[in-house]
């Protein structure tokens, strides 16, 4: 019986069945889930590692050994991972290598809009795109046999709509693929000058015969309907085109790199109006265009942001669907916030008051930019803040970086936070770090780390010692403070600050919703209230404010933690219920 | 057939992925081709979340074309408002009465609109409002709210309710099935 499957989750089955022996990832959304079901199959050895450059190797390491090996990251952990990409793309590969890449036009949940078609094209390795959950499946057995046979590894590219939409599709058998004995071949995997020189005339050689596989490959196909119009697409734009055009003739790209030129060619005489229509870049465009073709795309279509059915209908057939109803007065927006009983949000209560600025990245706690915190100055990317603090400090001096700070997640900080920390300590900055650590990766749905003593699997494991691994760098100044004693927190963030030394806060307090178990909810007696208002610029969702200036917590929220009443203006106002 | 579209709003943690889940497990016991998107990330932390199913002979696009969504279901009333380009003309609207307060209206700096349930009810839509949190505090838990939610929508699309259970008892941990159950049956009597 077919089955109702994500992408993501089609994605490791496809993996599963390719007999793939090894999974390395960092979570990232929208690709997280990959890793999460892999982890699932028995059959699969499936890791969190500390980033994507790690996640990578590990992936590169399983294929030059002989199996079947798969690396798993959002578009910007692609960044991470370029390094050993690139030069894996001369050596080659033995058993099969894919890298799947999971971008976000329309920036969903990330940082920037990057187009990783360029990258792959970059790496000139084969790029493949579904565009449902069923060819998620059966493109990433096609991506492992192609890595074989052309000996290169393979970018798989997601789009969000593709990782997290969810088709139906056949859950098929595991192949297994028998370990060949492992054999040096040092003039293939030293990449030293005299070696690499000649891989790369091998990598040129591999992108023609790819090309040649491109114009025969059941990957790519043309659908000839109506030829008034013809339109070049690929991924979930190909649902779009389908679903907006249902007369128009298609020519489905599912091997984006290299592209099938002789079936473009083809393709392009047998319609009246040739179209690619693709999201973000104009990658697919530039060659066609370069080809000698006349094609219309991003002439008419953005080149930011995602493009839809029904834009594809105006801007092609000139048809706007009038919208039936809408409300003509304010929508107040309902922004994601830090949930009640985060333990960021006393963390961001105390920078906010000692009037800092912090350098942040990326995690939940990237929340704390959003008012009534707005406590963030910076963000860049994983583990940019330790780094620019030193860099602030610098141009600005010392007397700059006593009043300011990096903050950086647990996960983050074993991602890349450990080499900012050591420039800071080697070039003689005296920054201070704090570490938010709340013991999982949090923002991307709770997944483990090396920090928290459990595999991806759930297994016990080994937990690195955060304070000793801070220690060994040579920083003297290491507290661990809680995040809820916001009078404790501020009095060590003003010592570390006027240190003329690194120092780091670790600010430690679990992620609240890995707590279990009855939660006692505070409330407020009314007649004694000042009315100060401090209670609610902790931007707490479960406070709110009235009409007669004493706020409401709300019980159904309300999860116990108790920062409000540590900020309370008049003690023993804010009470736990029943005392 | 052609192709329908059922647009499930709501905030993070209402519970809107399990509606979803039992609502497409039961589409596809009847055969149907499916295809279900919501967006995971950000939006988990209190955010607005909405979920996008479709279903008919043969589904291309996942996601839910504006004026084109037979049916709404709004498990709070500002998103069922932030929903409603999406709702095509005659289609209707299940809408939870209760409010959610999102960020600017708690922390004062923004009014939690008045006249929404009045503007749902004479926009013209064919709307369907009521107090699912009561519904589901009856039951027995706040929490099975969508399942009410559910309930409710099964009724106006005209779906067997003994089949419904019976998918809601494939999804659903026997610990807490039975009040699931007798959410679902109070949503399917309220209109």
């Amino acid at each position: 019986m077919k089955q109702l499957m994500t992408g993501n989750e089609a994605i490791a089955l496809g993996a599963w069945e390719a007999g793939v022996r090894v999974v390395a990832a960092y979570p990232g959304t929208p690709s997280t889930e990959i890793t999460e079901n892999a982890a699932k199959y028995d059959e699969i050895y499936a890791e969190w590692a500390p980033n994507e450059k790690v996640a990578m190797e590990v992936a590169i390491g399983a294929a030059l050994s002989g199996g079947r090996a798969m690396a798993c990251m959002k578009h910007v952990g692609v960044n991470v991972a370029m390094d050993p990409l690139m030069t894996v793309a001369f050596s080659g590969v033995k058993g099969g290598l894919v890298l799947i890449t999971a971008d976000d036009p329309g920036m969903h949940s990330s940082q920037n809009e990057q187009d990783n078609r360029r990258l792959g094209r970059f790496a000139k390795i084969p790029v493949l795109e579904p565009s449902d959950s069923e060819e998620c499946r059966d493109f990433i057995k096609a991506a492992f046999e192609i890595s074989e046979a052309f000996d290169t590894p393979v970018m798989l590219r997601l789009t969000t709509r593709v990782a997290h939409s969810q088709s139906l599709l056949e859950k098929g058998l595991r192949v297994e693929k028998e370990l060949p004995p492992y054999e040096r071949d040092p003039q293939k995997y030293v990449m030293v000058p005299a070696n690499a020189r000649p891989r790369h005339v091998i990598a040129e050689e591999r992108l023609l015969k790819l090309a040649a596989m491109s114009d025969e490959s059941p990957l790519n196909r043309a659908e000839i309907n109506d030829k008034k119009i013809g339109v070049i697409c690929a991924g979930i734009v190909y649902q779009y085109v389908r679903e907006a055009l249902p007369e128009a003739s298609v020519l489905k790209i599912g091997l984006s790199n290299p592209l099938p030129k002789k079936m473009i060619r083809a393709f392009a005489a047998e319609v009246e109006k040739l179209y690619v229509i693709e999201e973000l870049d104009d990658v697919m465009e530039e060659q066609i265009r370069g080809m000698g073709l006349d094609v219309t795309g991003k002439d008419v279509f953005p080149l930011v942001g995602e493009i839809f059915p029904e834009t594809i209908r105006e801007k092609l057939l000139g048809e706007k669907k009038e919208i039936a109803y809408r409300y003509d007065g304010d929508i107040v927006v309902r922004p994601p916030v830090l949930c009640a009983g985060c333990p960021h949000r006393g963390t961001f209560h105390v920078l906010k008051k000692a009037k800092v600025n912090v350098l942040g990245d990326i995690g939940c706690y990237t929340l704390g930019a959003q008012p009534p915190l707005a406590a963030i100055d910076t963000t860049i990317c994983m583990g940019a803040g330790v780094g620019m603090a030193l860099g602030m400090e610098k141009v600005r001096g010392k007397d700059f970086s006593k009043e300011t700070v990096a903050v950086i997640g647990d996960s983050t900080f074993m991602h890349s936070g450990i080499t900012g920390l050591v420039d800071v300590f080697y070039n003689k900055g005296c920054t201070t770090t704090i570490v938010l650590d709340n013991h999982i990766t949090a923002m991307t749905g709770h997944q483990q780390n090396p920090l928290t003593g459990f595999t991806v699997k759930g297994e016990p494991t080994n937990a690195v010692d955060l304070e000793a691994l801070i220690r060994g760098i040579g920083i003297r100044r290491v507290t661990v403070v809680d995040p809820f004693d916001v009078k404790g927190f501020a009095k060590v963030l003003k010592e570390e600050l006027a240190a003329e030394e690194p120092s780091v806060i670790i600010a430690r307090r679990p992620c609240e919703l890995l707590l279990k178990g009855e939660k006692d909810s505070y409330y407020i007696e009314a007649e004694r209230c000042l009315r100060c208002g401090k209670c609610l610029k902790i931007g707490c969702p479960a406070i709110e404010k009235t009409a007669s200036k004493v706020p409401i917590i709300h019980g159904d929220q309300c999860v116990g933690c108790g920062l409000c009443q540590n900020v309370c203006g008049n003690d023993g106002v804010i009470r736990k219920e029943g005392e | 057939m052609s192709v329908k579209n059922i647009l499930i709003a709501g905030v993070g943690g209402q519970g809107t992925v399990l509606t979803a889940k039992v609502l497409s497990r039961l589409l596809i016991r009847k055969g149907y081709d499916i295809k279900v998107s919501e967006i995971h990330g950000m939006s988990q932390r209190g955010g607005s979340v909405v979920t996008q199913v479709r279903y008919g002979e043969k589904v291309f696009s996942p996601i839910i074309a504006p004026a084109t969504a037979d049916v709404i279901l709004a498990f709070e009333k500002l998103e069922a408002v932030r929903a409603l380009p999406y709702l095509k003309e005659g289609g209707a609207v299940i809408v939870n009465e209760r409010e959610i307060n999102p960020m600017p209206v708690v922390m004062g700096k923004a009014k939690y609109p008045a006249d929404l349930e009045s503007f749902l009810n004479c926009c013209g839509a064919e709307a369907y409002i009521f107090d699912a949190y009561i519904q589901a505090v009856a039951a027995g838990n706040p929490k099975c709210l969508n399942m009410v939610m559910l309930g409710a929508w099964a009724k106006k699309a005209g779906f067997d309710p003994e089949e419904c259970l019976a998918v809601i008892e494939e999804n659903v941990p026997p610990k807490f099935l039975e009040v699931n159950k007798k959410g679902f049956m109070r949503g399917y009597d309220v209109f």
